[in-house]
């Protein structure tokens, strides 16, 4: 078992190392930094001079060692746009997205999971109907769209919810702040929570239909219903319960995704997490957050693969075998 | 029971006191990024801070230099010498009053290496301090347009920066964030309560500012939105009460709106066209061994090739002004002696079989996809204007990082035919002509941002001569010659300029002053 932790974390390293090589290389082509940090009437003696003081008119390959070396102490160096260290701002934003995330992830499993089941008990209803649909606007419309579309629906024309921020935050402990105490920090959730869960959302609600149907034909719930039991006690303790392995499968894996895709809904969203700082930095040739916030998004793959493999080996004892070997 | 009833009216008696404080919420496509006021050099960073600091001088709404921190100056020695006599009574945020030491130490740290801002002051200025509200500027050659980027040079506390280490300019470069780079210290309308950078900037009136006070606002709250969509919505739903800019295809939206209007007008920038005259052979064509822009009958036909009303209809939505000349009219008296050519597609074309071309040619054209209002649409537009006289544009928009990178002067001038847009900083045609007309020298900064590489001597003369020229008639005259010389010789194909577009709630005026700078310190809200 530790050699194969062993070797999956070697393995998850070199994951990494070639993300930031792969991300290191295409820096080269999203432009100058140094034209983004000055005005357009700078000298241009000056416009050298900076270029040399950050190191740029070194060899990719040198760039990128003294970029893993730093990387290997956490230290990603200063941003360009902001003259901060990359970490601190990282840091700072961090809370914005996981609150997001984490709602979003919640979202989408509480109701994706309530739709998946009524719509697989009541096939024919009218309802199960009206969710399909559903299913259909949040599996093909893009992000972006259904956020604009909330927006203009929920914000402009109704004027219920917030259109953009996090409304009212407070500051927990040395560096965490939170939406979650406040009503206007809670008002503004709901409309980028909703649309960064809609995806995953209806995945989990199909997921959960198709399953769910799946183990309704099978001998034992056939069994227990000949033994009368009753309809709750076999949809929800023997039915439901046999289908939520996959899910909680899907849904663990897609953590990372959430996470990762937040960078769109918080730009239609301006909420100000890690994903629209990464996306101005991308605008602004950033190029110490954007390799930062790459290695973050990868090491958080890297772990929840990791931990999904080795939740497997706990949960199937089939599994645990080949691991030793 | 009664404690509730008091905390009920505590409660009351607090939200009326809020009620009654005016809070202003402002939303920008871009970030205020660095407080130090001498990093970058950007006209929204510039508009953000002059809500803080203050220069010596200070333009109103319609441009015009007034007084700030100098309450007066007078030009001597034949524009050789300025005096500035400086205000009385001014204190810095931090209660430090404001005297002439404040002056020669931005001054010093204005030209320090790192600053953004060096361009402020001439080489070779010596500031004198005569007493604590005088000031001798001793310039090594005459210069009547010395205060004409004063507005934006900020005046810094010395005693605030030498407390907290701050004396040099924040680099572009730096590796740690400065005191200054994050907190302020200037003597102007609001003082910065919070700053976090890329979300959030609050500003609070400062009660104690030397100026009668001309706006109604006693907080500021500053969001950068960069999603356009998201910034007019925001502004639709109320929740922001100004945002800068509103996209051209959302303005007829704002405008029918209930909540909010668009305040459009033109803005200083030209936008503009500009050819490789100077290679012997382009670096992107398929003619060889020579250069077709060297040949004025080519630049001639692309002159009158190019409907710029066509542009201003179709692409900009009416919102752009078409423009003979490579500066905006308001900021020289003679503009209204430039005609546009006339648009005639047909007698370019003989131009173009004049100049050994009856077939036309292939040449490549960079064009910038984030930087001004449509810019791509207005270079597809051209491309389309171009074949109809046989010329065959190989299009190349690309996002302005990777644009600047390959078209200015650290790139190599890698281009053979662009479309670039400029303000002059000092709101004056000496700028325009030594910047975007002077000939190319290595180790000089003239000609520096002219891509194309025009150059012809004698405009170089006139505009050393317009520099130091300190009678404004005989000056406007020379800019006017030198002007006739370039456009007769057609070193560039001005566009337009484009509109301005804020969004402004409509319980809230705000004065537009043409150089884009939202100024709040003038802004009313009911």
């Amino acid at each position: 078992m530790l050699a194969f932790i062993i070797r999956r974390m070697m393995q998850s390293a070199g994951v990494l190392l070639a993300v930031t090589l792969i991300a290191f290389v295409m820096f080269r082509f999203v432009g100058d930094p140094v034209n983004q940090m000055v005005g357009i009437d700078t000298p241009q003696a000056e416009v050298a001079k900076i270029r040399e003081s950050l190191g740029l008119n070194d060899p990719v390959i040198v760039q990128y060692g003294r970029f893993v070396w730093k990387a290997l102490h956490f230290e990603f160096g200063i941003s360009y746009q902001f003259r901060q260290p990359v970490t601190k701002l990282l840091a700072e934003r961090m809370p914005a997205t996981l609150e997001l995330a984490f709602t979003a992830a919640g979202f989408a499993l509480v109701v994706g999971i309530l739709m998946g089941v009524y719509s697989a008990l009541r096939r024919d209803s009218v309802v199960a109907k009206v969710f399909e649909a559903v299913s259909l606007v949040g599996v093909s419309l893009p992000t972006f769209l259904i956020g604009i579309l909330l927006i203009y629906l929920f914000a402009v024309i109704l004027g219920w919810l917030p259109s953009n921020g996090r409304g009212q935050v407070v500051r927990i402990g040395s560096w965490w702040t939170t939406g979650f105490l406040t009503s206007s920090g809670l008002r503004s959730l709901i409309l980028p929570a909703i649309t960064l869960g809609l995806f995953q959302m209806t995945l989990i609600m199909r997921l959960v239909r198709a399953e769910m149907l799946e183990v309704l034909r099978t001998d034992y719930i056939k069994f227990a219903r000949a033994r009368g039991l009753t309809a709750r006690a076999i949809n929800f303790g023997h039915a439901l319960k046999n289908t939520l392995i996959p899910v909680i499968t899907i849904a663990g894996l897609q953590l990372g995704s959430i996470i990762a895709f937040a960078i769109i809904t918080e730009t239609v969203f301006n909420w100000p997490g890690m994903g629209i700082l990464f996306l101005q930095a991308v605008q602004n040739v950033d190029i110490p957050i954007m390799a930062a916030y790459l290695v973050m998004i990868g090491l958080i793959f890297v772990v929840i693969n990791l931990v999904v493999d080795l939740l497997y080996g706990l949960v199937d004892p089939r599994l645990r075998m080949t691991m030793r070997r | 029971m009664k404690r509730l009833m008091l905390a009920a009216c505590a409660a009351l008696a607090l939200s009326s006191v809020s009620a009654q404080a005016v809070t202003l919420r402002y939303a920008n496509q871009g970030d205020l990024k660095s407080l130090d006021p001498y990093t970058l050099n950007e006209t929204t960073t510039n508009a953000h801070l002059g809500q803080v600091y203050e220069g010596l001088t200070a333009r109103d709404q319609n441009l015009k230099i007034v007084p700030a921190l100098a309450e007066s100056w007078e030009v001597l020695d034949g524009a050789k010498r300025w005096r500035f006599h400086l205000r009385k009574g001014v204190k810095f945020h931090d209660g430090t009053p404001f005297t002439a030491d404040d002056v020669l130490f931005s001054a010093d740290r204005v030209r320090a290496s790192g600053s953004n801002f060096t361009t402020r002051i001439p080489e070779g200025a010596k500031f004198v301090k005569i007493d604590d509200y005088t000031v001798d500027v001793q310039l090594t050659s005459p210069n009547p347009i010395l205060i004409a980027q004063w507005d934006t040079w900020y005046i810094m506390s010395k005693k605030w920066a030498e407390a907290h280490n701050t004396v040099a300019p924040t680099p572009a470069s730096a590796t740690t964030p400065s005191y200054a780079s994050l907190h302020e210290d200037g003597t102007g309308p609001f003082m910065i309560e919070s700053h976090q950078p890329g979300v959030k900037t609050v500003f609070k009136v400062n009660p104690n500012w030397w100026h009668k006070r001309e706006h109604n606002i006693d907080e500021i709250i500053f969001t950068p939105i960069p999603n356009a969509a998201t910034r007019v919505a925001a502004l639709l739903s109320g929740e922001v009460d100004v945002i800068e800019p509103v996209p051209v295809q959302d303005i007829p939206r704002v405008n029918a709106s209930s909540t909010a209007r668009v305040l459009a007008g033109p803005e200083l920038r030209t936008i503009f066209l500009g050819y490789d005259q100077s290679r012997d052979e382009l670096l992107e064509s398929n003619v060889k061994g020579k250069n077709p822009f060297k040949d004025i009958r080519v630049r001639h036909a692309f002159n009158i090739a190019i409907d710029k009303e066509a542009i201003k209809r179709s692409v900009m939505r009416g919102l752009s002004t078409p423009s003979a000349l490579m500066i905006a009219p308001s900021l020289f008296t003679y503009s209204k002696d430039f005609k546009n050519p006339k648009f005639d597609p047909a007698a370019a074309k003989k131009l173009l079989a004049d100049a050994g071309y009856p077939n036309g040619f292939e040449v490549g054209m960079d064009c910038p996809n984030d930087r001004y209002v449509n810019d791509a649409q207005i270079c597809q537009a051209v491309v389309g204007m171009l074949a109809r006289i046989g010329v065959k544009v190989n299009l190349n928009a690309q996002p302005k990082a990777k644009y600047f990178a390959k078209v200015l002067k650290p790139g190599g001038y890698q281009t053979s035919f662009y479309l670039l847009g400029w303000t002059p900083g000092t709101f004056d045609s000496h700028n325009v002509l030594f910047d975007l007309h002077g000939c190319r020298s290595p180790g000089s900064p003239r000609g520096e941002t002219n891509l194309g590489g025009y150059c012809n001597k004698k405009v170089d003369e006139l505009t050393d001569k317009i520099l130091v020229e300190s009678d404004a008639k005989k000056r406007d005259l020379l800019i006017k010659q030198a002007f006739e010389i370039t456009t007769s010789e057609y070193a560039y194909v001005p566009l337009h300029q484009q509109a301005l577009s804020w969004g402004v709630a409509k319980n809230v005026d705000l004065p537009q002053r043409a150089d884009n700078s939202v100024m709040l310190y003038w802004a009313h809200k009911k």
